[in-house]
């Protein structure tokens, strides 16, 4: 059925190897050498999508990375599949399957197409009016817009494919590989810079390489002869590297880029395996050189966007590389000479040539001389009016152009064809330019935006400044190189170059057409659909800005970024709005410059590796006790150890039970540890905490409470004075990396003149807690000979001590009330003094808990939890610790702001306990309280911060923050909840053993 | 992506540091002598200026040491890098 539009002498294309894929399901062939676009032509494909919003059918237009239409999915495998991808940049391979995005059920029958009839409906910014209201509708729009919008499928598996982060540093960057990228690669690295050039085609040489052209000669020989004789001599050249398939994405300021290289696209399915897929290249060049070339415009007018309308440039490359002829009756359309190029190449190979309509009044460049003389027709100051064909351009409607180009004049032509080629200029790449921050020219004569000032070491050079003709591209290029890299390169200078030289310039943004303008589809932007028309209704209703132009028409918002859109949008809005386009300024180009996979993203952090994983030397020891881990930062902790078939419930209270009971260990290594040490140590202290630490006694611990300047509670911890100038502070698990850097920028920054160093110690110490009754006993076979009496071994005190010749620091302190030890000791040696405790403990049922009783014990006795039951917006006051606010302390870090008006108001959010009237009922964390239940709004007095049921004490207890809390003890307030409302009372905080007796039990 | 050169380390990669606002704010010597507004004006109040600003930063991944830079927020040129307790090099 297909016909086979391919010609016989395409030096590109390996004719002998043939390659089987599949699109939208049919198998088809093509050749090595062929990109999905260019195999699909050769079958007579083109048309490949629905539009956006009136799902026109649409056909392959360019044939690089800024093709709007042909936007596929790649691969049908749940792990595999892309969506979003430009056919035009696939490189052909074996096994490749594709699909059309942005169709249902089928390209063919589309049943979104009913749009179009009723598009004289949907103008601009439609979607935004008719899908505002009633709000709650919502969720029904949202299905079907979906559903029709064809933005591709996501994998729904974990991507199998490998990717991966490199770095690399380089004297000189060159972005391009056309001719003016070669020109500057080779100067550069015959200076010995170490030279990088990439490009992201599989072959270096832009579109010189195939231009074949008697108008454009280099020393007597064809300008793509002359350049590859250039590209072979780098190969000599051992300080440059070259990086094809590797594509810019971002360009960042200092001169920090990233490049995609595309290792394995490229490959038959069966070599991919294992391989890496893509690289990002993390690059820092001390200089770079911008060569991304220039692309071409298309030209607005009516029905510009059937299948078989494609880009003129991309028509000659098609048939000059790929050896593919786009149709058999091709008619060009141009503004420019550019087209005229493609009629020559179209002509030599064989395709007839209808005519060329250029809106030029007439011109005689050498180009158009050439043409003439191969008897091409040429319709001079004329436009195409309109186009039909539904699937597929058939024919072209004909007129000529007014004097002024606003109207058209005379009779109507209509000329059959079966392809298209349109030519509106060319625009330069300057997106990279101004990702790095550049600001751009506009140059009126030919309509351009090119490269201005910038604050990086960085040149734009070829046609991406503006330089588009060949002897100008070499001349310019090699001096501003010379310039830019302070060298003298003469290599260049004698080069006799033959270029037709462009002589008349005309340009409309939007062509007219016979019909009102209201009648007519001139399409901008193809991948958005959205039309001249659109743009025009915009600034009728009032919007003048650029940007919010763009963003009610979704004009340069789809996944190409309007690149080849935003010229004709930035045209028709200067002129209707009756400005001067340079005043106007550009939208910006955001990275990457075309879509990145996230696999190239995240490279190699996936899984396991996507963040640090922190586990304690006894980890080992709690998997084998099965224990279930919760994450606290990065660190790994046991949460709890359920025996048999127990629940985090039933764990938590048996855990909790044996630690009052008889005795519990803990493993608590994860707590911040920062060895404090210096003359001024103890200063230090006391400017740092709000209690005093002066009168500390050697050997002694003291608790610490730590404010933000702004006078909330940021850190608590124990910290023990192990010598006259040495401190072991201990901080929250959470806090640590905070609590140091906050220390040490107070020690830098505002207090120089203190002798203090500091050191984080936590993973240098393993931490093991014994707590209950009997935690005393089983220290004492621990270690036997260390005098264990409340006289010599108080509550908050530290001993150093021997286990097996190791020497560890025990601290009597307690986080659950209950008489407790904890042992430090070198990391490497704590697992086996685990052991040796559990294993002493056995007699008295030593049971291993986890975090989750840890925070049920401590809610017990009402200590609070830095960070759960404090959120940044609450002072020692608020949380009823008036005590440990030192009196006599000149200053420390948050006192003055601990008696601004704010904070010593009196109805602030104060910690308080609650108990539920029902002793079986567990309050939800997070759940708000009431005074009243009837009323509606109802004022919120506060939340529950930390809530458990106690099995020591049988009965559920909570803490909470409650507005003027400290005065509502006794008081009955509600929590209402989805299905019900909980009665509580307000009490102290301390629900277990006030008078602290179990501590020398 | 800037590349900063700390004055203890030389050129590094800004993914090495983080930042930490306005810098010449001296914590008041006497904050309880302090008005209210005294205090929050040391407390709160910080300039963000459009160009040429004083800012500090910390070698957090690196030396672990802060230091003063010069840079203008309108183009992130970074004008000079000083350490804690040096005068600006720029007005
Ligand atoms: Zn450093």
């Amino acid at each position: 059925m297909s016909k086979n539009l391919r010609i016989t002498n395409s030096k590109f294309i390996d004719q002998t190897s043939r390659i089987s894929f599949k699109f939208d399901g049919k198998t088809l062939y093509g050749f090595k050498g062929d990109t999905l676009a260019s195999a699909l032509l050769a079958n007579d494909i083109h048309l490949v999508g629905r539009s956006f919003k009136y799902h026109r059918p649409r056909g392959i237009m360019a044939c690089g990375p800024e093709e709007p239409n042909a936007i596929v999915q790649v691969g049908n495998d749940a792990s595999m599949t892309e969506p979003n991808t430009r056919a035009t940049e696939i490189e052909l391979y074996e096994g490749l399957e594709a699909s059309s995005q942005n169709c249902w059920p089928s390209v063919n029958f589309d049943i979104g197409a009913v749009n179009n009839f009723f598009s004289p409906l949907i103008p601009a910014a439609f979607y935004y009016k008719t899908f505002m209201w009633p709000a709650n509708f919502w969720k029904l729009y949202e299905y079907f817009i979906r559903r029709s919008a064809g933005l591709g499928k996501s994998p729904t598996e974990p991507d199998k494919d490998i990717y991966d982060h490199k770095y690399l540093h380089c004297d000189v960057l060159v972005v391009g590989g056309g001719i003016s990228g070669i020109i500057a690669a080779k100067t550069a690295a015959k200076n010995n810079s170490n030279t990088v050039l990439i490009d992201d085609k599989n072959i270096l040489g832009g579109t010189t390489l195939f231009q074949e052209n008697e108008c454009f000669k280099i020393n007597n020989s064809y300008s793509n002869e002359w350049l590859k004789k250039e590209i072979k001599s780098l190969k000599s050249l051992k300080s440059l590297t070259i990086k094809t398939r590797t594509s810019l994405a971002a360009y960042h300021s200092y001169n920090y880029l990233l490049a995609r290289e595309n290792l394995t696209d490229h490959l038959d399915i069966n070599e991919k395996k294992d391989k890496i897929r893509q690289r990002l290249w993390k690059i820092r060049a001390k200089k770079v050189i911008i060569a991304t070339g220039s692309m071409e415009r298309p030209l607005i007018f009516n029905n510009n966007d059937r299948p078989g309308i494609m880009l003129s440039s991309s028509i000659k490359k098609y048939i000059d590389y790929y050896g593919v002829k786009c149709g058999q009756k091709v008619s060009l359309f141009t503004n420019n000479d550019s087209a005229y190029e493609t009629a020559i190449s179209l002509n030599n190979s064989g395709v007839n040539i209808n005519s060329v309509i250029d809106i030029r009044d007439k011109t005689n460049s050498s180009i158009v001389k050439q043409a003439e003389k191969l008897g091409i027709k040429i319709h001079w100051k004329s436009t195409i009016v309109n186009t039909n064909g539904y699937k597929k351009i058939n024919s072209i409607e004909i007129m000529q152009l007014s004097d002024d180009g606003t109207a058209v004049v005379g009779k109507k032509i209509k000329e059959e064809c079966d392809c298209l080629g349109i030519s509106g200029g060319w625009t330069p790449r300057v997106h990279l330019f101004t990702q790095s921050g550049g600001k751009l020219n506009f140059r009126d004569e030919d309509n351009v935006f090119l490269p201005g000032k910038s604050e990086l070491d960085q040149i734009s050079i070829g046609s991406c400044n503006g330089d588009f003709e060949l002897d100008e591209i070499i001349k310019n290029t090699a001096n501003t190189i010379n310039k830019f890299l302070k060298v003298n390169n003469n290599d260049y200078e004698n080069l006799k170059i033959i270029s037709s030289k462009e002589i008349d310039k005309k340009n409309i943004w939007l062509l007219p057409s016979d019909k009102p303008l209201g009648k007519t589809k001139p399409f901008l932007d193809f991948q958005n659909d959205s039309t001249a028309n659109d743009v025009k209704l915009a600034l009728r209703e009032g919007f003048k800005s650029i940007e919010h132009v763009k963003r009610y028409t979704t004009t340069g918002m789809a996944t190409d970024q309007g690149k080849l859109s935003n010229m004709h949008a930035l045209g028709i809005i200067a002129e209707t709005a009756g400005v001067k386009m340079g005043e106007l300024g550009t939208t910006t180009f955001r990275p990457p410059y075309t879509p990145l996979t996230f696999g190239a993203i995240v490279g190699r952090n996936v899984g396991e590796f996507f963040d640090i994983t922190r586990k304690t030397p006894m980890h080992d020891w709690h998997i084998e006790n099965k224990a279930e881990f919760e994450n606290v930062g990065q660190w790994k902790r046991a949460w709890y150890y359920p025996i048999e078939n127990e629940n985090m419930h039933e764990a938590v209270q048996r855990e909790s039970k044996a630690a009052r009971d008889s005795a519990g260990i803990l493993d608590a290594s994860t707590l911040g540890k920062i060895d404090i040490q210096g003359s001024d140590a103890s200063e230090f202290l006391n400017r740092v905490y709000t209690n005093a630490w002066s009168k500390l006694e050697i050997g002694k611990c003291r608790y610490g409470l730590m404010l933000n300047e702004d006078g909330m509670v940021y850190d608590d911890g124990v910290t023990t004075r192990l010598s006259e100038n040495h401190y072991l502070m201990t901080t929250t698990t959470g806090g640590a990396a905070n609590v140091l850097s906050k220390l040490e920028d107070y020690l830098q920054t505002e207090w120089p003149e203190l002798d203090v160093y500091l050191t984080s110690v936590t993973d240098h110490y393993g931490t093991v807690s014994i707590c209950g009754p009997n935690s005393k006993k089983i220290l004492s076979k621990v270690i036997p000979d260390l005098d264990l009496s409340d006289k010599e071994f108080p509550h908050m005190s530290f001993k150093n001590a021997l286990i097996d010749n190791i020497r560890c620091r025990i601290m009597r302190i307690s986080f659950t009330g209950e008489h407790s030890y904890e042992i430090n000791i070198q990391s490497s040696y704590a697992k086996s003094v685990w052991e040796k405790c559990f294993e002493a403990g056995k007699e008295f049922k030593i049971t291993p808990y986890g975090t989750e009783t840890m925070h049920l014990l401590r809610a017990e006795k009402g200590f609070i939890i830095a960070g759960q039951d404090t959120d940044g917006t609450m002072t020692p006051v608020d949380l009823q610790m008036d005590w440990i606010i030192s009196k006599k302390k000149y200053d420390f870090i948050g006192k003055r702001s601990l008696y601004r008006s704010d904070t010593i108001r009196e109805d602030r959010k104060q910690l308080v306990g609650l108990l539920t009237d029902d002793p079986k009922e567990i309050l939800e964390e997070g759940a708000q309280i009431v005074a009243e239940t009837n009323k509606q709004p109802i004022e919120m007095l506060g939340h529950v911060t930390s809530s458990y049921f106690s099995p020591n004490l049988n009965k559920s207890i909570a803490l909470a923050v409650v507005k003027n809390g400290k005065k509502l003890k006794g008081q009955k307030l509600f929590v209402p909840m989805k299905n019900k409302t909980i009665n509580v009372t307000i009490t102290d905080t301390v629900f277990l053993d006030k008078e602290n007796k179990r501590l020398n039990a | 992506m800037f590349l900063i050169n700390c004055p203890y380390c030389g050129e590094r990669d800004q993914s090495e540091f983080s930042a930490g606002g306005e810098a010449h704010i001296l914590r008041p010597k006497q904050p309880t002598e302090l008005s209210d507004d005294q205090w929050a004006e040391y407390l709160f109040m910080r300039k963000n200026i459009k160009g040429v600003q004083f800012e500090r930063w910390n070698h957090a991944h690196g030396c672990r040491k802060w230091f003063n830079m010069i840079r203008d927020t309108s183009n992130d040129k970074i004008h000079a890098v000083y350490k804690m307790g040096e005068k600006p090099p720029l007005k």
